[in-house]
Protein backbone atom coordinates (compact mmCIF):
# COMPACT_ATOMS: atom_id res chain seq x y z
CA UNK A 1 0.00 0.00 0.00
CA UNK A 2 0.83 3.45 -1.12
CA UNK A 3 0.19 5.94 1.19
CA UNK A 4 0.78 10.19 0.35
CA UNK A 5 0.26 12.62 2.67
CA UNK A 6 0.18 16.19 2.37
CA UNK A 7 2.63 18.02 4.74
CA UNK A 8 3.39 21.88 4.99
CA UNK A 9 5.96 24.01 6.38
CA UNK A 10 5.27 26.98 8.28
CA UNK A 11 6.83 29.76 9.76
CA UNK A 12 7.37 28.72 13.51
CA UNK A 13 3.70 29.19 14.79
CA UNK A 14 5.30 30.35 18.50
CA UNK A 15 6.71 33.51 16.62
CA UNK A 16 4.84 34.00 13.79
CA UNK A 17 6.73 37.02 12.80
CA UNK A 18 4.09 40.28 11.11
CA UNK A 19 2.59 41.09 7.82
CA UNK A 20 4.88 42.55 5.39
CA UNK A 21 2.93 45.90 4.38
CA UNK A 22 4.31 45.70 0.41
CA UNK A 23 3.09 42.18 -0.28
CA UNK A 24 0.04 42.09 2.66
CA UNK A 25 0.94 38.57 3.88
CA UNK A 26 2.72 37.07 6.73
CA UNK A 27 6.31 37.45 6.06
CA UNK A 28 8.31 34.47 5.61
CA UNK A 29 11.56 35.57 5.55
CA UNK A 30 12.14 33.00 8.62
CA UNK A 31 13.07 29.31 8.76
CA UNK A 32 10.39 27.08 8.17
CA UNK A 33 9.72 24.26 10.23
CA UNK A 34 7.35 20.93 9.65
CA UNK A 35 3.55 21.92 10.57
CA UNK A 36 2.64 20.20 13.64
CA UNK A 37 -0.75 19.18 12.70
CA UNK A 38 0.82 17.51 9.64
CA UNK A 39 2.69 15.11 11.71
CA UNK A 40 -0.27 13.32 12.94
CA UNK A 41 -1.00 12.50 8.97
CA UNK A 42 2.27 11.19 8.94
CA UNK A 43 2.24 9.09 11.82
CA UNK A 44 -0.83 7.24 10.65
CA UNK A 45 0.41 6.86 7.06
CA UNK A 46 3.27 5.16 8.95
CA UNK A 47 0.96 2.82 10.85
CA UNK A 48 -1.15 1.90 8.30
CA UNK A 49 1.39 1.08 5.46
CA UNK A 50 3.97 -0.63 8.58
CA UNK A 51 6.63 -2.95 7.06
CA UNK A 52 6.09 -3.13 3.19
CA UNK A 53 3.46 -0.24 2.77
CA UNK A 54 5.45 3.06 1.27
CA UNK A 55 4.96 6.54 2.37
CA UNK A 56 5.71 9.68 0.00
CA UNK A 57 5.55 13.28 1.15
CA UNK A 58 3.87 15.88 -0.85
CA UNK A 59 5.01 19.57 -0.48
CA UNK A 60 5.10 22.90 -1.69
CA UNK A 61 6.84 25.87 -1.39
CA UNK A 62 7.95 29.19 -2.98
CA UNK A 63 12.10 28.96 -1.99
CA UNK A 64 13.09 25.27 -2.03
CA UNK A 65 12.83 25.08 1.66
CA UNK A 66 13.00 21.64 2.66
CA UNK A 67 13.86 21.50 6.70
CA UNK A 68 10.29 20.48 7.33
CA UNK A 69 10.56 17.76 5.20
CA UNK A 70 13.38 16.70 6.43
CA UNK A 71 11.94 16.11 9.75
CA UNK A 72 9.14 13.97 8.42
CA UNK A 73 11.38 11.96 6.47
CA UNK A 74 13.23 11.73 9.62
CA UNK A 75 10.14 10.33 11.04
CA UNK A 76 9.95 7.06 8.65
CA UNK A 77 8.89 8.37 5.57
CA UNK A 78 10.85 6.67 2.66
CA UNK A 79 10.56 9.80 -0.13
CA UNK A 80 9.41 13.25 -0.94
CA UNK A 81 8.02 15.42 -3.66
CA UNK A 82 8.49 18.79 -3.47
CA UNK A 83 6.84 21.63 -5.53
CA UNK A 84 9.13 24.76 -5.52
CA UNK A 85 8.54 28.03 -7.51
CA UNK A 86 8.76 31.74 -6.88
CA UNK A 87 5.77 31.96 -8.72
CA UNK A 88 3.54 29.99 -5.85
CA UNK A 89 4.10 33.61 -3.37
CA UNK A 90 0.88 34.20 -2.29
CA UNK A 91 -0.91 31.05 -3.38
CA UNK A 92 -4.48 31.07 -2.25
CA UNK A 93 -6.28 27.50 -0.75
CA UNK A 94 -7.55 26.37 -4.38
CA UNK A 95 -4.54 27.16 -6.48
CA UNK A 96 -2.70 25.30 -3.34
CA UNK A 97 -5.17 22.46 -3.91
CA UNK A 98 -3.89 22.34 -7.62
CA UNK A 99 -0.47 22.21 -7.27
CA UNK A 100 -0.53 19.20 -4.54
CA UNK A 101 -3.37 17.38 -7.01
CA UNK A 102 -0.85 17.51 -9.56
CA UNK A 103 2.21 16.32 -7.70
CA UNK A 104 -0.12 13.43 -5.69
CA UNK A 105 -0.77 12.47 -9.56
CA UNK A 106 2.92 11.94 -10.05
CA UNK A 107 2.68 8.97 -7.60
CA UNK A 108 -0.61 7.05 -7.70
CA UNK A 109 -1.10 6.75 -4.40
CA UNK A 110 -3.74 4.21 -2.60
CA UNK A 111 -4.78 6.96 0.15
CA UNK A 112 -3.72 10.36 0.40
CA UNK A 113 -3.56 11.78 3.77
CA UNK A 114 -3.58 14.99 4.90
CA UNK A 115 -4.43 17.99 7.95
CA UNK A 116 -8.01 18.96 8.16
CA UNK A 117 -6.16 22.38 8.24
CA UNK A 118 -2.53 24.42 8.54
CA UNK A 119 -1.64 26.03 11.35
CA UNK A 120 -1.38 29.36 9.09
CA UNK A 121 -3.85 29.38 7.09
CA UNK A 122 -6.19 27.77 8.49
CA UNK A 123 -8.32 27.21 5.76
CA UNK A 124 -9.78 23.99 5.74
CA UNK A 125 -10.48 23.65 2.15
CA UNK A 126 -7.31 22.23 0.80
CA UNK A 127 -8.28 18.53 1.75
CA UNK A 128 -11.59 18.89 -0.02
CA UNK A 129 -10.19 20.44 -2.70
CA UNK A 130 -7.49 17.77 -3.86
CA UNK A 131 -10.37 15.16 -3.54
CA UNK A 132 -12.54 17.05 -6.55
CA UNK A 133 -9.34 17.38 -8.70
CA UNK A 134 -7.99 14.21 -8.51
CA UNK A 135 -12.07 12.84 -8.39
CA UNK A 136 -11.43 10.79 -5.47
CA UNK A 137 -13.99 10.26 -2.46
CA UNK A 138 -12.87 11.28 0.96
CA UNK A 139 -13.82 11.73 4.44
CA UNK A 140 -12.75 14.83 6.41
CA UNK A 141 -11.65 15.06 10.04
CA UNK A 142 -11.13 11.93 10.77
CA UNK A 143 -10.15 10.85 14.09
CA UNK A 144 -9.81 7.06 13.64
CA UNK A 145 -8.56 5.16 10.36
CA UNK A 146 -8.61 1.49 9.85
CA UNK A 147 -7.78 0.06 6.50
CA UNK A 148 -10.15 -3.18 5.47
CA UNK A 149 -9.17 -4.80 2.56
CA UNK A 150 -10.22 -2.35 -0.34
CA UNK A 151 -11.40 0.59 1.63
CA UNK A 152 -10.51 2.50 4.89
CA UNK A 153 -13.11 2.62 7.58
CA UNK A 154 -12.94 6.26 9.62
CA UNK A 155 -14.59 7.64 12.27
CA UNK A 156 -15.60 11.17 11.31
CA UNK A 157 -16.25 13.84 13.96
CA UNK A 158 -19.28 16.11 13.89
CA UNK A 159 -21.12 18.59 15.52
CA UNK A 160 -22.58 16.17 17.77
CA UNK A 161 -20.44 13.26 18.07
CA UNK A 162 -19.45 11.24 15.57
CA UNK A 163 -19.97 9.17 12.32
CA UNK A 164 -18.84 5.49 10.80
CA UNK A 165 -17.83 6.04 7.21
CA UNK A 166 -17.01 3.12 4.71
CA UNK A 167 -14.90 4.39 1.73
CA UNK A 168 -13.32 2.54 -1.02
CA UNK A 169 -9.65 3.01 -2.34
CA UNK A 170 -8.73 5.18 -3.32
CA UNK A 171 -9.41 7.62 -1.52
CA UNK A 172 -8.63 11.29 0.16
CA UNK A 173 -9.03 11.39 4.55
CA UNK A 174 -8.44 14.71 6.47
CA UNK A 175 -7.30 13.65 9.98
CA UNK A 176 -7.33 16.08 13.33
CA UNK A 177 -4.58 16.33 15.24
CA UNK A 178 -4.70 14.20 18.57
CA UNK A 179 -5.65 11.14 16.68
CA UNK A 180 -2.05 9.27 16.86
CA UNK A 181 0.73 10.14 19.07
CA UNK A 182 3.57 11.13 16.69
CA UNK A 183 6.85 9.44 16.98
CA UNK A 184 10.49 11.87 17.65
CA UNK A 185 12.96 11.38 14.99
CA UNK A 186 15.25 8.73 16.01
CA UNK A 187 19.20 9.51 15.53
CA UNK A 188 18.95 6.95 13.24
CA UNK A 189 16.61 8.19 10.91
CA UNK A 190 17.75 11.91 11.08
CA UNK A 191 20.90 10.36 9.64
CA UNK A 192 19.10 8.16 6.89
CA UNK A 193 16.66 10.81 6.07
CA UNK A 194 19.75 12.51 4.16
CA UNK A 195 19.93 10.22 1.66
CA UNK A 196 15.99 9.48 1.04
CA UNK A 197 15.27 10.90 -2.44
CA UNK A 198 13.44 14.00 -2.78
CA UNK A 199 12.01 14.97 -5.57
CA UNK A 200 11.55 18.83 -7.09
CA UNK A 201 9.33 19.80 -9.56
CA UNK A 202 8.70 23.42 -10.68
CA UNK A 203 5.29 24.69 -12.26
CA UNK A 204 6.16 24.60 -16.05
CA UNK A 205 7.54 20.64 -14.60
CA UNK A 206 3.57 20.05 -13.95
CA UNK A 207 2.60 21.63 -16.65
CA UNK A 208 0.87 24.44 -14.28
CA UNK A 209 0.77 27.73 -15.93
CA UNK A 210 2.11 30.40 -13.32
CA UNK A 211 -0.55 32.50 -13.98
CA UNK A 212 -3.10 30.34 -12.01
CA UNK A 213 -1.69 30.07 -8.80
CA UNK A 214 0.32 32.33 -6.81
CA UNK A 215 -0.87 36.16 -6.58
CA UNK A 216 -2.38 35.67 -10.10
CA UNK A 217 -4.06 33.39 -9.41
CA UNK A 218 -5.95 33.88 -6.40
CA UNK A 219 -8.59 36.66 -7.53
CA UNK A 220 -9.20 37.75 -4.35
CA UNK A 221 -7.09 41.46 -2.98
CA UNK A 222 -6.69 42.46 0.39
CA UNK A 223 -8.37 45.91 0.58
CA UNK A 224 -6.56 46.95 3.97
CA UNK A 225 -4.92 45.66 7.10
CA UNK A 226 -6.88 47.31 10.28
CA UNK A 227 -6.31 47.00 14.15
CA UNK A 228 -9.41 45.36 15.90
CA UNK A 229 -10.88 47.09 18.74
CA UNK A 230 -9.05 46.51 21.66
CA UNK A 231 -10.42 44.66 24.52
CA UNK A 232 -9.02 45.86 27.78
CA UNK A 233 -7.60 44.35 30.75
CA UNK A 234 -8.59 44.53 33.73
CA UNK A 235 -7.57 43.69 36.92
CA UNK A 236 -4.59 41.50 36.86
CA UNK A 237 -3.55 40.61 40.82
CA UNK A 238 -0.72 38.41 42.02
CA UNK A 239 -1.93 35.02 43.47
CA UNK A 240 -1.52 35.61 47.89
CA UNK A 241 -3.28 33.03 48.90
CA UNK A 242 -6.37 35.07 48.82
CA UNK A 243 -6.84 34.50 44.28
CA UNK A 244 -9.64 32.45 44.70
CA UNK A 245 -11.43 35.08 46.69
CA UNK A 246 -10.92 37.56 44.15
CA UNK A 247 -12.56 35.02 41.72
CA UNK A 248 -15.54 34.16 44.04
CA UNK A 249 -16.48 38.02 44.68
CA UNK A 250 -16.25 38.78 40.65
CA UNK A 251 -18.55 35.40 40.55
CA UNK A 252 -20.98 36.87 42.32
CA UNK A 253 -21.14 40.31 40.93
CA UNK A 254 -21.60 38.61 37.83
CA UNK A 255 -24.46 36.75 39.56
CA UNK A 256 -22.99 32.85 38.60
CA UNK A 257 -23.04 31.76 42.22
CA UNK B 1 -31.34 42.88 -6.02
CA UNK B 2 -28.26 40.60 -5.43
CA UNK B 3 -28.83 37.20 -5.05
CA UNK B 4 -27.47 35.72 -2.32
CA UNK B 5 -27.08 31.53 -1.69
CA UNK B 6 -26.27 30.12 1.90
CA UNK B 7 -25.40 26.51 2.80
CA UNK B 8 -28.41 25.43 5.16
CA UNK B 9 -27.82 22.25 7.36
CA UNK B 10 -30.83 21.07 9.45
CA UNK B 11 -31.38 17.85 11.47
CA UNK B 12 -34.63 16.41 11.38
CA UNK B 13 -36.20 19.18 9.93
CA UNK B 14 -34.43 21.90 12.70
CA UNK B 15 -32.47 24.57 11.38
CA UNK B 16 -28.82 24.66 12.57
CA UNK B 17 -27.70 28.02 14.71
CA UNK B 18 -25.00 29.39 12.74
CA UNK B 19 -27.60 28.53 9.41
CA UNK B 20 -30.27 30.78 10.79
CA UNK B 21 -26.99 33.11 11.77
CA UNK B 22 -26.12 33.31 8.16
CA UNK B 23 -29.56 34.32 7.38
CA UNK B 24 -29.37 37.27 9.40
CA UNK B 25 -26.99 38.74 7.39
CA UNK B 26 -27.40 37.14 4.25
CA UNK B 27 -31.19 39.00 3.86
CA UNK B 28 -29.60 41.72 4.52
CA UNK B 29 -27.21 41.27 1.28
CA UNK B 30 -29.88 40.67 -1.12
CA UNK B 31 -32.87 37.83 -2.07
CA UNK B 32 -31.55 34.57 -0.19
CA UNK B 33 -31.53 31.22 -1.73
CA UNK B 34 -30.68 28.37 0.98
CA UNK B 35 -29.56 25.37 -0.43
CA UNK B 36 -29.36 21.91 1.23
CA UNK B 37 -28.93 18.33 1.21
CA UNK B 38 -31.11 15.23 2.86
CA UNK B 39 -34.90 14.41 2.60
CA UNK B 40 -36.11 17.36 5.36
CA UNK B 41 -36.30 20.62 3.30
CA UNK B 42 -40.68 20.43 3.27
CA UNK B 43 -39.91 20.62 7.36
CA UNK B 44 -37.31 22.85 7.83
CA UNK B 45 -39.10 25.58 4.51
CA UNK B 46 -41.44 27.43 7.61
CA UNK B 47 -38.26 28.23 9.59
CA UNK B 48 -36.02 29.01 6.85
CA UNK B 49 -38.68 31.26 5.62
CA UNK B 50 -39.58 32.73 8.47
CA UNK B 51 -35.40 33.98 9.19
CA UNK B 52 -35.20 35.26 5.15
CA UNK B 53 -34.84 32.36 2.78
CA UNK B 54 -37.14 32.77 -0.16
CA UNK B 55 -36.13 29.48 -1.51
CA UNK B 56 -34.35 26.09 -0.86
CA UNK B 57 -32.70 23.83 -3.17
CA UNK B 58 -32.55 20.72 -1.76
CA UNK B 59 -30.56 16.97 -2.82
CA UNK B 60 -32.95 15.45 -1.27
CA UNK B 61 -32.29 11.82 0.29
CA UNK B 62 -28.76 11.08 -0.31
CA UNK B 63 -28.80 6.81 1.19
CA UNK B 64 -25.97 8.29 3.52
CA UNK B 65 -23.55 9.09 1.43
CA UNK B 66 -21.61 12.29 2.73
CA UNK B 67 -23.19 15.18 1.43
CA UNK B 68 -20.49 17.38 0.31
CA UNK B 69 -19.85 15.72 -3.52
CA UNK B 70 -23.34 15.49 -4.11
CA UNK B 71 -24.56 19.09 -2.78
CA UNK B 72 -21.56 20.51 -4.10
CA UNK B 73 -22.32 19.08 -7.89
CA UNK B 74 -25.87 20.15 -7.83
CA UNK B 75 -25.12 23.89 -6.27
CA UNK B 76 -22.40 24.48 -9.23
CA UNK B 77 -24.52 23.19 -11.91
CA UNK B 78 -27.81 25.31 -10.60
CA UNK B 79 -25.39 28.42 -9.96
CA UNK B 80 -23.83 28.19 -13.73
CA UNK B 81 -27.77 29.15 -14.30
CA UNK B 82 -28.65 31.37 -12.19
CA UNK B 83 -24.58 33.05 -11.09
CA UNK B 84 -25.76 34.47 -7.28
CA UNK B 85 -23.20 37.33 -6.45
CA UNK B 86 -21.97 35.45 -3.53
CA UNK B 87 -22.38 32.11 -1.90
CA UNK B 88 -22.14 31.93 1.89
CA UNK B 89 -20.72 28.62 4.68
CA UNK B 90 -20.48 28.24 7.71
CA UNK B 91 -17.50 27.09 9.02
CA UNK B 92 -18.82 23.66 9.72
CA UNK B 93 -17.53 20.32 9.45
CA UNK B 94 -20.07 19.72 6.50
CA UNK B 95 -19.58 23.45 5.30
CA UNK B 96 -16.33 23.28 4.62
CA UNK B 97 -16.72 19.47 2.75
CA UNK B 98 -19.51 21.36 0.22
CA UNK B 99 -17.55 24.69 0.40
CA UNK B 100 -14.18 22.90 -0.61
CA UNK B 101 -15.63 20.62 -3.74
CA UNK B 102 -18.07 23.83 -4.85
CA UNK B 103 -14.72 26.11 -5.33
CA UNK B 104 -13.45 23.31 -7.47
CA UNK B 105 -16.42 23.21 -9.50
CA UNK B 106 -17.25 26.67 -10.31
CA UNK B 107 -13.30 27.26 -10.07
CA UNK B 108 -14.19 29.49 -7.80
CA UNK B 109 -11.70 31.45 -5.23
CA UNK B 110 -12.86 31.13 -0.97
CA UNK B 111 -12.54 33.31 1.75
CA UNK B 112 -12.15 31.57 5.18
CA UNK B 113 -12.53 32.44 8.67
CA UNK B 114 -14.55 35.68 7.82
CA UNK B 115 -16.61 37.60 11.06
CA UNK B 116 -17.75 40.15 9.18
CA UNK B 117 -19.10 41.14 5.74
CA UNK B 118 -18.67 44.29 4.64
CA UNK B 119 -20.94 45.59 1.82
CA UNK B 120 -19.25 48.35 0.01
CA UNK B 121 -18.08 48.10 -3.75
CA UNK B 122 -18.33 44.21 -3.83
CA UNK B 123 -18.62 42.16 -0.83
CA UNK B 124 -15.81 42.39 1.66
CA UNK B 125 -14.86 39.70 4.09
CA UNK B 126 -13.47 40.44 7.88
CA UNK B 127 -11.27 38.05 9.04
CA UNK B 128 -9.10 38.66 12.15
CA UNK B 129 -5.60 37.52 12.61
CA UNK B 130 -2.73 37.31 15.29
CA UNK B 131 -5.41 36.24 17.91
CA UNK B 132 -7.65 38.89 16.98
CA UNK B 133 -5.69 42.12 17.02
CA UNK B 134 -5.84 43.10 13.68
CA UNK B 135 -8.51 42.36 10.83
CA UNK B 136 -8.40 41.81 7.50
CA UNK B 137 -10.53 42.81 4.59
CA UNK B 138 -10.57 41.00 1.42
CA UNK B 139 -12.84 41.10 -1.68
CA UNK B 140 -13.02 38.91 -4.52
CA UNK B 141 -11.77 40.85 -7.85
CA UNK B 142 -12.94 37.65 -10.37
CA UNK B 143 -15.59 37.11 -12.54
CA UNK B 144 -17.56 34.21 -10.99
CA UNK B 145 -19.31 34.48 -7.54
CA UNK B 146 -16.98 34.02 -4.12
CA UNK B 147 -17.21 31.88 -1.51
CA UNK B 148 -17.26 33.18 2.17
CA UNK B 149 -16.98 30.93 4.99
CA UNK B 150 -17.87 32.14 8.05
CA UNK B 151 -16.95 31.57 11.44
CA UNK B 152 -20.06 30.58 13.85
CA UNK B 153 -21.57 33.75 16.11
CA UNK B 154 -20.49 36.12 13.52
CA UNK B 155 -24.10 37.37 13.34
CA UNK B 156 -27.16 37.08 15.60
CA UNK B 157 -29.76 35.03 14.62
CA UNK B 158 -32.93 36.64 14.38
CA UNK B 159 -36.30 36.37 13.00
CA UNK B 160 -38.01 38.62 9.73
CA UNK B 161 -41.43 37.09 9.39
CA UNK B 162 -41.02 35.86 6.18
CA UNK B 163 -43.06 32.98 4.73
CA UNK B 164 -42.26 29.39 4.69
CA UNK B 165 -39.37 28.91 1.60
CA UNK B 166 -40.51 27.21 -1.60
CA UNK B 167 -38.54 23.91 -1.98
CA UNK B 168 -37.30 23.10 -5.40
CA UNK B 169 -35.10 20.02 -5.72
CA UNK B 170 -31.92 20.06 -7.32
CA UNK B 171 -30.64 17.44 -10.40
CA UNK B 172 -27.29 15.47 -9.25
CA UNK B 173 -25.46 14.93 -12.00
CA UNK B 174 -23.26 11.99 -12.03
CA UNK B 175 -20.40 12.29 -9.17
CA UNK B 176 -18.20 9.25 -10.30
CA UNK B 177 -16.34 8.09 -7.37
CA UNK B 178 -16.18 10.84 -5.35
CA UNK B 179 -19.69 9.90 -3.82
CA UNK B 180 -18.93 6.52 -2.95
CA UNK B 181 -18.22 7.28 0.95
CA UNK B 182 -20.90 5.93 3.02
CA UNK B 183 -21.84 6.93 6.65
CA UNK B 184 -22.83 3.57 8.07
CA UNK B 185 -23.80 4.33 11.73
CA UNK B 186 -23.88 8.07 13.70
CA UNK B 187 -23.02 8.34 17.13
CA UNK B 188 -24.07 11.37 19.61
CA UNK B 189 -21.73 11.56 22.15
CA UNK B 190 -24.03 12.61 25.27
CA UNK B 191 -22.87 14.97 27.81
CA UNK B 192 -24.66 16.16 31.37
CA UNK B 193 -24.54 19.57 30.92
CA UNK B 194 -25.14 22.39 28.75
CA UNK B 195 -23.10 22.46 24.96
CA UNK B 196 -20.09 24.07 24.91
CA UNK B 197 -21.11 26.34 22.00
CA UNK B 198 -24.07 27.43 23.94
CA UNK B 199 -22.85 27.53 27.98
CA UNK B 200 -23.35 30.83 29.61
CA UNK B 201 -20.48 29.53 31.49
CA UNK B 202 -17.30 27.76 30.36
CA UNK B 203 -13.89 26.87 32.47
CA UNK B 204 -11.42 26.07 30.09
CA UNK B 205 -7.64 24.24 31.24
CA UNK B 206 -4.59 23.77 29.27
CA UNK B 207 -1.31 22.91 29.22
CA UNK B 208 -0.08 24.35 32.40
CA UNK B 209 -2.68 21.82 34.61
CA UNK B 210 0.53 19.80 34.25
CA UNK B 211 -0.99 16.57 33.45
CA UNK B 212 -4.78 14.71 32.47
CA UNK B 213 -5.65 13.94 35.51
CA UNK B 214 -5.79 17.63 36.95
CA UNK B 215 -8.62 18.17 34.22
CA UNK B 216 -11.06 16.51 36.32
CA UNK B 217 -10.68 20.07 38.56
CA UNK B 218 -11.98 21.79 34.91
CA UNK B 219 -15.03 19.49 34.71
CA UNK B 220 -15.76 19.72 38.35
CA UNK B 221 -15.76 23.35 38.35
CA UNK B 222 -17.70 23.38 35.10
CA UNK B 223 -19.97 21.56 36.75
CA UNK B 224 -20.97 23.39 40.03
CA UNK B 225 -21.15 26.65 37.98
CA UNK B 226 -23.58 25.09 35.24
CA UNK B 227 -21.02 25.39 32.46
CA UNK B 228 -19.35 23.29 30.04
CA UNK B 229 -15.73 22.19 30.22
CA UNK B 230 -13.33 23.40 27.58
CA UNK B 231 -9.71 23.00 26.33
CA UNK B 232 -6.89 24.73 24.73
CA UNK B 233 -5.69 22.32 21.55
CA UNK B 234 -2.38 21.93 23.38
CA UNK B 235 -3.95 19.47 25.75
CA UNK B 236 -6.24 18.04 23.30
CA UNK B 237 -2.97 17.28 20.15
CA UNK B 238 -1.77 15.81 23.79
CA UNK B 239 -4.85 13.60 24.10
CA UNK B 240 -6.25 14.44 27.49
CA UNK B 241 -9.59 15.66 26.43
CA UNK B 242 -11.32 14.80 23.31
CA UNK B 243 -11.21 16.96 20.20
CA UNK B 244 -14.50 18.28 20.65
CA UNK B 245 -13.58 20.28 24.13
CA UNK B 246 -11.34 22.55 21.64
CA UNK B 247 -11.81 26.13 22.02
CA UNK B 248 -10.03 28.68 19.54
CA UNK B 249 -9.65 28.66 15.80
CA UNK B 250 -9.45 24.88 14.70
CA UNK B 251 -12.27 24.03 18.14
CA UNK B 252 -15.43 25.71 18.97
CA UNK B 253 -16.33 29.81 18.96
CA UNK B 254 -17.65 30.58 22.21
CA UNK B 255 -19.04 33.68 23.70
CA UNK B 256 -20.44 33.31 27.27
CA UNK B 257 -20.60 35.46 29.84
CA UNK B 258 -18.46 34.42 32.10
CA UNK B 259 -14.89 32.31 30.48
CA UNK B 260 -12.31 30.87 32.70
CA UNK B 261 -8.93 30.68 31.63
CA UNK B 262 -7.05 28.14 33.82
CA UNK B 263 -3.28 27.16 32.79
CA UNK B 264 -3.49 28.70 28.92
CA UNK B 265 -1.22 30.98 28.10
CA UNK B 266 -3.63 32.57 25.18
CA UNK B 267 -1.99 31.01 21.90
CA UNK B 268 -3.29 33.19 18.72
CA UNK B 269 -4.99 29.95 17.83
CA UNK B 270 -6.95 29.90 21.16
CA UNK B 271 -7.97 33.74 21.26
CA UNK B 272 -9.37 33.80 18.46
CA UNK B 273 -12.20 31.31 19.72
CA UNK B 274 -12.81 33.11 23.28
CA UNK B 275 -12.29 36.43 23.14
CA UNK B 276 -15.94 37.46 22.63
CA UNK B 277 -16.68 36.44 25.62
CA UNK B 278 -18.59 39.18 27.77
CA UNK B 279 -16.11 38.77 30.52
CA UNK B 280 -12.57 36.39 30.94
CA UNK B 281 -11.39 35.02 34.67
CA UNK B 282 -7.41 33.77 33.72
CA UNK B 283 -5.06 32.22 35.73
CA UNK B 284 -1.83 31.51 34.95
CA UNK B 285 1.40 31.52 37.11
CA UNK B 286 3.34 33.46 33.95
CA UNK B 287 2.79 37.24 34.63
CA UNK B 288 3.86 37.65 31.07
CA UNK B 289 1.19 35.47 29.60
CA UNK B 290 -0.84 36.85 26.46
CA UNK B 291 -4.22 35.53 28.15
CA UNK B 292 -3.64 38.63 30.97
CA UNK B 293 -4.05 41.43 28.36
CA UNK B 294 -7.73 40.43 27.77
CA UNK B 295 -8.61 38.91 31.42
CA UNK B 296 -11.03 41.67 33.11
CA UNK B 297 -9.88 39.76 36.55
CA UNK B 298 -6.26 37.70 36.08
CA UNK B 299 -4.37 35.91 38.45
CA UNK B 300 -1.26 35.53 38.81
CA UNK B 301 -0.89 32.22 40.62
CA UNK B 302 -0.83 28.79 40.04
CA UNK B 303 -3.31 26.89 39.01
CA UNK B 304 -2.85 23.73 41.48
CA UNK B 305 -3.03 26.43 44.65
CA UNK B 306 -6.07 28.53 43.13
CA UNK B 307 -8.42 25.67 41.69
CA UNK B 308 -8.88 23.59 44.94
CA UNK B 309 -9.33 27.08 46.85
CA UNK B 310 -11.72 28.03 44.56
CA UNK B 311 -13.61 24.61 43.94
CA UNK B 312 -13.78 24.54 47.97
CA UNK B 313 -14.78 28.24 48.71
CA UNK B 314 -17.53 27.82 46.26
CA UNK B 315 -19.14 24.54 48.15
CA UNK B 316 -22.01 22.47 46.31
Amino acid sequence: MKVAVCVKQIPDPADPGAIDPETKTLKRDVKLILDESDSYGVEMALQLVGEDGEVVLVSMVPNNERNGLNNALAMGADSAILVSDDALSGSDALSTAKVLAAAIQKTEPDLVLAATESSDGYTGTVPEQIAELLGLPSVTFAKEVTVVGESVAVKRQTEDGYDEVDCPLPALVSVTAGVVEPRYPSFKGIMAAKSKPVEQFSLGDLGIETTTVGWAGSRQEIVSIEPAPAREAGEIVEDEGDGHEKIVTFLQEMKVI
Amino acid sequence: MANIWIHAETTEGVVSTITLELLAKARELGDVTAFHAGSDAEQAAVELGAHGASRILTTGDLDNGLPGPALASAVAAKASEESPQAILFGTTYGGRDVAGRLSVKMDAPVITNIVDLLDDDGLTGVEPVFGGTTNVMTRFTGETAGIFLIRPKSFTAEEAGGSPATVETLSIPDLGTTGSAKITNRFVEESDGPKLDEAAIVVSGGRGLGEADNFQMIENLAGKLGGAPGASRAIVDAGWVPYSYQVGQTGKVVKPDVYIAAGISGATQHMVGMKGSKTIIAINKDPEAPIFSIADLGIVGDVHKVLPALLAAIGD
